[in-house]
Parts: C-alpha cells; sequence; structure tokens
C-alpha cells in the first residue's frame, strides 16, 4: 500500500494511505483523546461516528476542526493536537456533552470506571456553562433480569448499538430521537426484556458512561451470608480467575485462583466450589450426547441432529430462541455450567450436607451478565426457587472484596472445597473460546476411541482467536469435523449454512462474547484493549497447563458423583437433573 | 417465556409486502419504504413498522430509529382533516406562531397530536413556497393564506359543519 509522510506536533509519521490521524498519531505516541470512537482491533469492530468531536484536531490548510478518529491522512498534511484552538474546542465539546448529564459522580455504578468522567478530568472541567439552558431527558430506568439501562446517561456515542448491531448481529439496540431526547433503546423504547437481546451485555462492555450497567446482587449476597440460617455456597467460573487481579492491579493475563478463593472464604461463604467441577460434569454429559448422535448419524439414521451445537453459553441460547427458533433441537440439550452445578448442590450435596434446598442457596460468581437472566429462568427454579440464587459477576465480586477491606495481593493461596471443588484442566477450558469443544473432544475421543490421549492432550488446531475456526480430529480413522465462533455475528453465519443444509460440521461450539467468556460483559473493563483479552486466553491455557488432570471423565469427584447419585451419564436421573429444553421466543406477525 | 405476537390485516399485510417488493425487499429502501407506507396508512404504528422490518431483514429497533429520526415520519393517526402551520422564515415573521397557538387552544391539542374524535391533527411545516401569503395555513389539500388568530374559527367550522 502507498505510504504518505505527515506531521503531528511537529512529529514526523509515514503510514499507509487511509490510515486516519488518530491511528497515524497513536503510532508516535501522541494520545488524542476520544470518547465515541471504539477499535476492538483483534475482533474486527471499529466504531467511528465521528460524533462526539472530542478527538478534533487543527490541519493547516483546513477551515474547520477534523475529528481525528475519522479523517483520513494525506502527504505533507500537517496536524497540530493541542493548539489554543483545539483545547478550547475540546473543552467546550466536553462542556456541551456534560451540560445535559446527570451530575451523581459520587454515587453513579460507573464512576471509577468511566471514560466520560475521565475525559472531564483530563481537561480540568471545572464548570458546566449552559447546563440551566439543557433539557435533561427524563427517560425511566429500565431494569431487565441482567443489564440496567439508565438512558439520561447516554451520550449517544452508539458503541452499544455497534456491538449489538454488527457484532452480535442481535438488533436490540438502536439511537433513536433527536437532539436532547436522542438515545439509544429497544425498538418502541420497549423494556429491554420484550426485546431481543440475549444479555451478552456486549453493550455493558463498551459503554463509556453509566448508562449501560450490570443488575447488582451483591447486596442480596451479604444478606445471604450475613443470615446463619443459611447456607451459602459459591461456585466461580473458569474465566473469573483469569481477569478479577486486574481489578486489584495486577497485569492482565495473571491467574488469581488460590487469592479468590481465599477471599471469597473470607468473605464469609461455607463453600467455595468450582463451576469447572460442573464444566467436567458438562463434558461427560454433552460428549456422551455427541457420540450418541455421531453412532446413529454413522448408522444411517437421517433425522438424527448434526452438528451439535454447544449449551453453555446462555446469552447464545436466547439467540437461537429469538432468531432461530425453528433450529431449538440443534444445540446439546446438556444444561449450562452454572445450573448444572447449582442443580446438584441443591440436590446431591445438600443431602451429603443434610440441608434442606431452601436453607441452601447457591452464588454463581461469573464474567458474564446472561448467567443472571439463566439464573432466573423458570425452568431452573423447583416450586419457585432457583437452582443457582444469585448470579454475581466479576466486577461485583471485585468490589465485596475490596468493600470487606481485603486486598487480593495480601491473601495466600487457598484450594476450593471438595467434593464440587474438583476441577480438571478441561473444566478451565470452559473459559475461552475453542475451550468447551477442546475438553469435549479429549473426553469423545477417549470414548470413542477406547485410546488414551496422554501424549497429545493439547488440540492446538481449536484454539486461537479468529472468529471462525475449522479444524479436523481423526477419531481413529473417523474424521470429525469441528467449527468454532465467538460473537454471535459469527454464529450467525454457521447456523445460516446449517439451515441451508451446507454445513459439514459434527460439532460446533459457540461463545456469545469476544473470545469467549473471559470477554464477558461482567468482566473488568477492557476500556477497548483486546489485546486484554488475549492475556486472559493465554492464562486461561496456562491453568489447564497446570491440572493434574486434564480430562473431564478422570475427575474423580465426577466419577463418584455418577456411582454415588447419579448413574449413567444421559441416564434418568442425569436427564432430569443436567438436561433441559429450549424455546420459541421469536416475534411472528400474525394476521388478525 | 411467551412468544411476543404481533397482528395484523391480512391486506395490510399484503400491502406492506407489496411496497417493500416494490424497492426490491432492500434494507437501503427503508426510507422510500416507509414513505410509500406511511402515504397508504396515513402514520406508521408499531405493527406496521415490525412487518417493514421483517420484510426488509432489518432489526424493528433501526426502523423505529429511523421513523424517530426524520419529522416527517409519525406513529400517530392523522386527523380526517390533517392540519400544518408554516412556520417558515415569512409565515413566522408575519404572526405564524399566534395562529398556532390559536389551533392549539380551540383543538385542545399539541403540535403532533390527533384531536379525540380523531378529527382534526395539528403539524407544523417549513416554508409551502407561498410566502407572498404569508401566514399559510393547510387543511388538506386546501390552502388557506394571511390567516390571523381571529379566523381560526371560522376555518374550524368549515370543516365541523362538512360533517353533519
Amino acid at each position: 500500500m502507498e505510504q504518505v509522510q505527515l506531521t503531528i506536533d511537529d512529529k514526523q509519521v509515514e503510514v499507509p494511505q487511509g490510515t486516519t490521524i488518530y491511528k497515524a498519531a497513536k503510532q508516535v505516541g501522541i494520545d488524542i483523546p476520544v470518547l465515541c470512537y471504539m477499535n476492538l482491533e483483534d475482533i474486527g469492530v471499529e466504531n467511528k461516528p465521528g460524533g462526539c468531536r472530542v478527538c478534533s484536531v487543527e490541519v493547516e490548510g483546513r477551515k474547520n476542526l477534523a475529528p481525528a478518529c475519522a479523517t483520513e491522512v494525506f502527504d505533507g498534511m500537517v496536524v497540530k493536537t493541542h493548539t489554543m484552538r483545539v483545547i478550547n474546542a475540546r473543552r467546550t465539546v466536553v462542556e456541551f456533552i456534560l451540560s445535559d448529564h446527570p451530575k451523581d459522580c459520587l454515587t453513579c455504578k460507573k464512576s471509577g470506571n468511566c471514560e466520560l468522567q475521565d475525559l472531564a478530568i483530563r481537561l480540568g472541567i471545572r464548570e458546566i456553562p449552559g447546563q440551566e439552558y439543557a433539557e435533561m431527558s427524563t427517560y425511566k430506568t429500565d431494569y431487565s433480569p441482567s443489564i440496567v439501562r439508565e438512558l439520561d446517561k447516554c451520550i449517544m456515542c452508539r458503541r452499544c448499538e455497534k456491538m449489538c448491531n454488527d457484532f452480535q448481529t442481535v438488533g436490540a439496540l438502536y439511537a433513536f430521537n433527536r437532539g436532547f431526547n436522542a438515545a439509544v433503546a429497544p425498538a418502541f423504547e420497549m423494556d429491554l426484556q420484550y426485546s431481543p437481546c440475549t444479555y451478552c451485555g456486549q453493550c455493558v462492555a463498551v459503554c463509556p458512561t453509566g448508562a449501560l450497567t450490570e443488575v447488582d446482587h451483591s447486596r442480596d449476597l451479604i444478606d445471604a451470608i450475613s443470615d446463619p440460617n443459611t447456607t451459602v455456597i459459591a461456585q466461580t467460573a473458569p474465566a473469573v480467575r483469569a481477569a478479577l487481579g486486574e481489578e486489584f492491579g495486577y497485569e492482565p493475563g495473571t491467574l488469581v485462583t488460590g487469592k479468590m478463593v481465599s477471599a471469597l472464604r473470607r468473605l464469609g461463604f461455607d463453600y467455595i466450589f468450582d463451576t469447572d467441577f460442573a464444566a467436567d460434569l458438562t463434558i461427560v454429559e454433552e460428549g456422551t450426547e455427541l457420540l450418541d448422535r455421531l453412532s446413529k448419524y454413522l448408522e444411517g439414521d437421517k433425522e438424527v441432529k448434526l452438528p451439535m451445537l454447544t449449551s453453555c453459553c446462555p446469552a447464545w441460547v436466547r439467540f437461537i430462541e429469538h432468531h432461530f427458533p425453528e433450529m431449538k433441537d440443534v444445540p446439546s440439550s446438556a444444561r449450562s455450567p452454572q445450573q448444572m452445578f447449582g442443580s446438584v448442590a441443591k440436590t446431591y450435596f445438600a443431602e451429603q450436607i443434610n440441608k434442606k434446598r431452601e436453607d441452601v442457596v447457591v452464588v454463581s460468581i461469573m464474567p458474564c451478565l446472561a448467567k443472571k437472566y439463566e439464573s432466573q429462568r423458570e425452568e431452573f427454579k423447583v416450586e419457585d426457587n432457583p437452582d443457582v440464587d444469585f448470579s454475581v459477576t466479576t466486577r461485583e465480586l471485585a468490589h465485596l472484596i475490596k468493600e470487606a477491606n481485603f486486598h487480593l495481593k495480601d491473601m495466600e493461596d487457598e484450594d476450593f472445597d471438595r467434593p464440587m471443588g474438583e476441577s480438571t484442566g478441561a473444566g478451565v477450558m470452559f473459559g475461552t473460546t475453542g475451550g468447551v469443544i477442546e475438553a469435549a473432544t479429549r473426553t469423545a475421543y477417549e470414548m470413542y476411541t477406547g485410546n488414551s490421549l496422554d501424549e497429545h492432550i493439547v488440540f492446538e488446531q481449536l484454539r486461537g482467536f479468529e472468529a471462525i475456526r475449522k479444524a479436523t480430529v481423526d477419531f481413529n480413522g473417523t474424521q470429525i469435523n469441528i467449527g468454532i465462533a465467538h460473537g454471535l455475528g459469527n454464529a450467525r453465519k454457521l447456523l445460516e449454512d446449517i439451515k441451508e443444509g451446507k454445513s459439514e460440521f459434527h460439532a460446533i461450539e459457540i461463545m456469545a462474547c469476544p473470545g469467549g467468556c473471559i470477554g464477558g460483559g461482567g468482566q473488568p473493563l477492557h476500556h477497548n484493549d483486546t489485546s486484554i483479552l488475549k492475556a486472559r486466553q493465554q492464562a486461561i491455557y496456562r491453568e489447564d497447563e497446570n491440572k493434574p488432570i486434564r480430562k473431564s471423565h478422570e475427575n474423580p469427584e465426577i466419577k463418584k458423583l455418577y456411582e454415588e447419585y447419579l448413574g449413567k451419564p444421559m441416564g434418568e436421573k442425569a436427564h432430569h437433573l443436567l438436561h433441559t429444553r429450549y424455546f420459541d421466543l421469536s416475534r411472528k406477525i400474525e394476521i388478525e | 417465556m411467551s412468544r411476543i405476537k404481533v397482528k395484523l390485516k391480512e391486506q395490510d399485510l399484503n400491502k406492506i409486502q407489496d411496497i417493500c417488493k416494490a424497492h426490491g425487499n432492500e434494507p437501503g429502501e427503508l426510507i422510500n419504504v416507509l414513505q410509500q407506507t406511511q402515504e397508504h396508512f396515513g402514520y406508521l404504528p408499531a405493527e406496521v413498522q415490525e412487518a417493514v422490518a421483517n420484510e426488509l431483514g432489518l432489526s424493528v429497533a433501526k426502523v423505529y430509529g429511523v421513523v424517530t429520526f426524520y419529522s416527517f415520519f409519525t406513529m400517530i393517526p392523522q386527523g380526517e382533516y390533517p392540519i400544518s402551520i408554516c412556520t417558515g422564515t415569512a409565515c413566522y415573521v408575519r404572526g405564524a406562531d399566534n395562529v398556532l397557538q390559536e389551533f392549539k387552544r380551540q383543538l385542545g391539542i399539541e403540535v403532533g397530536e390527533t384531536t379525540g374524535d380523531g378529527k382534526f391533527s395539528l403539524n407544523c411545516l417549513r416554508c409551502v413556497g407561498a410566502c407572498g401569503l404569508a401566514p399559510v395555513v393547510l387543511v388538506g389539500d386546501k390552502t388557506y393564506g394571511r390567516v390571523a388568530p381571529d379566523g381560526v374559527n371560522d376555518i374550524l367550522s368549515e370543516y365541523k359543519d362538512n360533517k353533519e
């Protein structure tokens, strides 16, 4: 590509034609402030509506200021990023944005983590002229099972819209109205819970302000812990241990498993268990189901649904229920690890400790917002008592730890309790894209071929960060085609193929979030730096490597669970406790 | 967990499908499709937007976003006699605002609303190209020039009587 030379603040830069001023400046270490602009490089998502004008710069020979995020460079261009004119314009822009923005920074959930607040601090905004003329919008706060929307705090950057429409192809959120009343919302401003929203939480993950946040269950959690009559059980999802450290100043990709367990114990949980245990259980059930479908297929059964799709991701499940209801019998019927855990904890384990179901509270620590919604689904309740009582995010856990005057760095490494804290390297792989299918492959391979995998436990072809990955695994002469997608837009492509009968796969893993659960909507905010997600992925791989047992079906506590309680995988009891069904949630236009 | 249903009359759905088809069911034709759809129905209720979204393969949220962005589109059914008051520069300086206030007072509605009996709806527009007649009021296709607030009653009674 043709190179062009330009000058930015007296620095010479050479960049390919078509580069924006913002990117060229970044290359020479000039950090032009942005607000609406978002570049998630590793997943190919760029939002540059050029709307907020915070990144305005002066270009020699151009009358008006140019938005650096959306203006392409040209040969000989001379750019100034901090002249008096630029600084005044930038401050005015931010003052305007603040003029109709709520001034509740002290109590706002996003405080300390808000890009608008950071910008106001960076520019030294001390007063907001003109706020008496600004019209505050009067939208009511919308509470869905997972996501809270405070439209007064929407600054119309439209990053959420980008994620919801372009990356996820969900189409729940879109900008509506104009002027002071402009905001982003579902059609007809309906509550999010009635929209096709999947609760993936990617809108929350990119929202620069407090307009989109998670439903906070940390108070309920403290209540439960304080009640002496209840036994409170924690389960921690694989991806949490790879990200929690970031909230306490650790480098992205630092594993804090032992410290996390220690913190949970000191917070007062009665049992600290691991969702990885349930992930191993999921693999045994899902692997058995896959082999069952495969052998039927190989015997010539044309009715059998292949490829089998994974079903651990609740946002993905809701996506298929909303957008592809005709395919709702394609995913595995296995419940997600969170729900398998809850179901086993409130039966098998409750019996072991002689507790009644109502006296046991199961709390899940998740990287995910959709898990909050999933835990409240009717089919996961027994007489109105949910298998998982509360689901809190990695961010909420970090707050709880800080509130309790702990610092993660001061914590000793401790181990999970038994039995439901025992897990394998396969279980922890659930935290990253490709991990569930790699875990399933380890088990399915050994079950199918009868050979041991010990020498080649890692399936490199399933790993990585590309949006859609394809691999073939040799099951002793039977070639098994595996597909992997992260991001619902990528999943949609694979689904369209299945619908048209073009799919060559036997099994497909889908995770809704970029990078899988490590990039979930409940994780510490990446503030547009997707290299953080890659670091978390490497941490998950390291955790797998560190585990003495790396195949789900070899987890001794899982074996015991089947022997003592469940019977056979996919057996009657397992079916009742560990499997589920899916519903048609689509909007249908009917003739009156 | 139940499905959300959207109900439409068969002929209405057919009409929407015809309009969309005439535009090749192209998502990029959304604004043209909405314009023709509004021409047919008089307004764009939620069900109609759902159907348009469905035909063009767009999210309803996006269709709603476009409908609320352009002031030309409305989700409120227009009255039998839609009243438009020009508030362009010429009309405005010659007192269009006073005329507008009088219409609002007599009809008991705000701009963009329709009277309870469905008879009148009230809207503003910018310049009909008859500045010599300022201030100008349109009722349906009929143009009234040099309207003063005390002429509002006469205009309205023309249509009130019409029906009886």
